[in-house]
């Protein structure tokens, strides 16, 4: 019998993954070369997504550029305000009363647990892990709860404003606040449970996807991406903003090798960190006002407005000239759950921002995915995916 | 005044154009001639130790002349300090500025959406095309001339 020769083949196939794939967590396409099932070049392409805010906001007054801001991450809308209203803030030289900023904390916090659980939710259903998103969503909605509860609105709140807040925390937030606090470390063991020592979850994350500290640095990442490689750093703690230094809380941090495995667990234990710092807040809560006392910047009570004439007209041109700060340029970062959230503003001392610059962690991480990639296997480019966390609102703004 | 700016000051005395401080922000502008000699030096020097390209940030100071900067942020994991590096392009017309990405892997997005965004070309990009619009877009919206509706 004639024996069947094997051919050989050394082209190239070229891939699309996305732009609409469950995994990708949003419109997100990369298109890959592959070699059998290995990558040789992985190219992201991105764009799909983008609404141009950062030149919607020139046209906008600066608390008009709220809304868009919470849309850019959309996963964690307060973070974005967050840091839009400090840079204002830092323009106008001001700062906010000090139950404004522990609340602002708390909220971002709270945010930075939703948004970590969104990952770990999604992240694990790509690996092929399909009970995690369950739990994870479980807490989640709790949190969307509070959103709701202080902002009227879950996934786009709009509590922030520049010089404070838009009200008091309401009645029975508090309360809820606590029960959230309790529960959460011991619900947090089942997410633990079901990941931490899956000899699955291991075999497909452990080793993937790897970056040294040097690298990450080189490659601009912040937050739990950098420190998943071992570099020490959180904005919270180096550069405090907004009375962080007024907690106490750690820093986890990852191995060197910073594979994807690495970055879960550090992710993980951010999640108790930050609510250990919700805890906090809550035992520490000042009263007092929630904005600072400006009519310049602070919109008047609302029974003054309808009655009193100064009211009318204070509320008046604030709405139609809005805030104007002094000419200049700021950059403002905050510890954003995504790693650094960066806003840098030039102000000409109108009412509008004369430019504003949108520094978003996605946009900067998903530079280094060819670099992850290349030389290993397509199903790795999932978990790849997964562990840099990208919000594709967050990439394109 | 910032101790990176009195290094820049010292090592490149002929490209600091000025040097500023705002709301506890250090600002140096340079010319963009030996940009990526200065940024190098900010990287590898031991005491300032600016290993960290935190963004890019593209400019249009339209009706001002020169009309095009970059706004290059840095940070310093070893001092937990911040810099900003800004470099007017020579031309109104076709601004082009040095690539950095050699120095920092980072600028590689950066650079792109600068191009993209605002058309500032730089020169030694590896890689230099739309990243956020479509290839077969006109224009540079972030431009001044560019309006913001009824496109």
């Amino acid at each position: 019998m004639e024996q069947v020769k094997t051919m050989e083949r050394t082209e190239t196939m070229l891939l699309n993954v996305g732009p609409s794939h469950p995994s990708t967590h949003g419109v997100l396409r990369v298109l890959v070369e592959l070699d059998g099932e290995v990558i040789v070049r992985a190219e992201p392409d991105l764009g799909y997504l983008h609404r141009g805010i950062e030149k919607m906001c020139e046209g906008r007054t600066y608390h008009q550029c709220l809304p868009l801001m919470n849309r850019v991450d959309y996963l964690a809308g307060e973070a974005n305000n967050f840091g839009f209203c400090l840079a204002v803030e830092k323009l106008l030289d001001l700062e906010v009363p000090k139950r404004a900023q522990y609340i602002r904390v708390m909220l971002t916090e709270l945010t930075r647990i939703a948004s970590h659980l969104f990952w770990l939710g999604t992240h694990g259903h790509d690996l092929g892990a399909m009970t995690p998103l369950f739990y994870a969503f479980r807490e989640r909605e709790k949190i969307m709860d509070l959103c709701e509860m202080v902002s009227g609105a879950r996934m786009f709140p709009l509590y922030f404003r520049v010089g404070g807040l838009a009200a008091d925390l309401p009645e029975g937030f508090m309360e809820k606040a606590w029960e959230f606090v309790k529960t959460f470390p011991d619900l947090w063991k089942d997410y633990d449970n079901l990941l931490t020592q899956n000899i699955i979850w291991k075999q497909r994350t452990v080793g993937v996807g790897t970056l040294t500290a040097e690298e990450a640095m080189n490659w601009g990442w912040s937050g739990p991406m950098a420190r998943g490689s071992g570099v020490d750093w959180d904005l919270r703690r180096d550069n405090p903003y907004s009375s962080y230094e007024d907690f106490d809380f750690k820093v986890p941090l990852g191995t060197k090798e910073g594979d994807t495995y690495s970055r879960y667990l550090v992710r993980m234990q951010e999640m108790l960190q930050s609510n250990l710092i919700v805890r906090q807040v809550l035992e520490k809560l000042p009263a007092g006002p929630i904005k600072v006392d400006d009519p310049r910047l602070s919109l008047p009570p609302k029974e003054l407005v309808y009655t009193d004439i100064a009211g009318l007209i204070n509320h008046f041109k604030l709405i139609q000239e809005g805030v104007t700060p002094p000419a200049g340029e700021v950059y403002q970062c905050i510890e954003a759950p995504k790693g650094e959230f960066g806003v840098f503003i030039i102000s000409d001392g109108s009412g509008r921002p004369f430019r504003v610059k949108i520094r978003t962690p996605s946009y900067v991480v998903l530079n280094a995915t060819e670099k992850m990639c290349t030389g290993r296997m397509l199903a790795d480019l999932i978990a790849v995916i997964g562990t840099m966390d990208i919000v594709l609102a967050d990439v394109d703004r | 005044m910032h101790p990176a700016a009195d290094f820049l000051k010292a090592k490149f005395p002929a490209e600091v154009v000025e040097a500023g401080e705002y709301r506890g922000d250090t600002t140096v502008v340079v010319k963009p001639g030996r940009l990526v000699e200065i940024l190098t030096a900010l990287r590898d020097d031991e005491d300032l130790s600016f290993k960290y390209l935190s963004m890019i940030a593209a400019v249009d100071y339209h009706p001002a002349s020169p009309r095009f900067a970059a706004v290059y942020n840095l940070y310093s994991h070893k001092n937990h300090d911040r810099l900003t590096l800004k470099a007017f392009c020579d031309s109104d017309g076709a601004p082009v500025l040095p690539s950095v990405v050699k120095v920092f892997a980072t600028a590689d997005f950066h650079e792109r959406e600068a191009y993209d965004l605002m058309g500032i070309r730089f020169l030694g990009h590896p890689n230099l095309k739309r990243i956020l619009l479509p290839d077969d877009f006109a224009g540079h919206p972030l431009r001044k001339e560019f309006p913001q509706r009824g496109y």
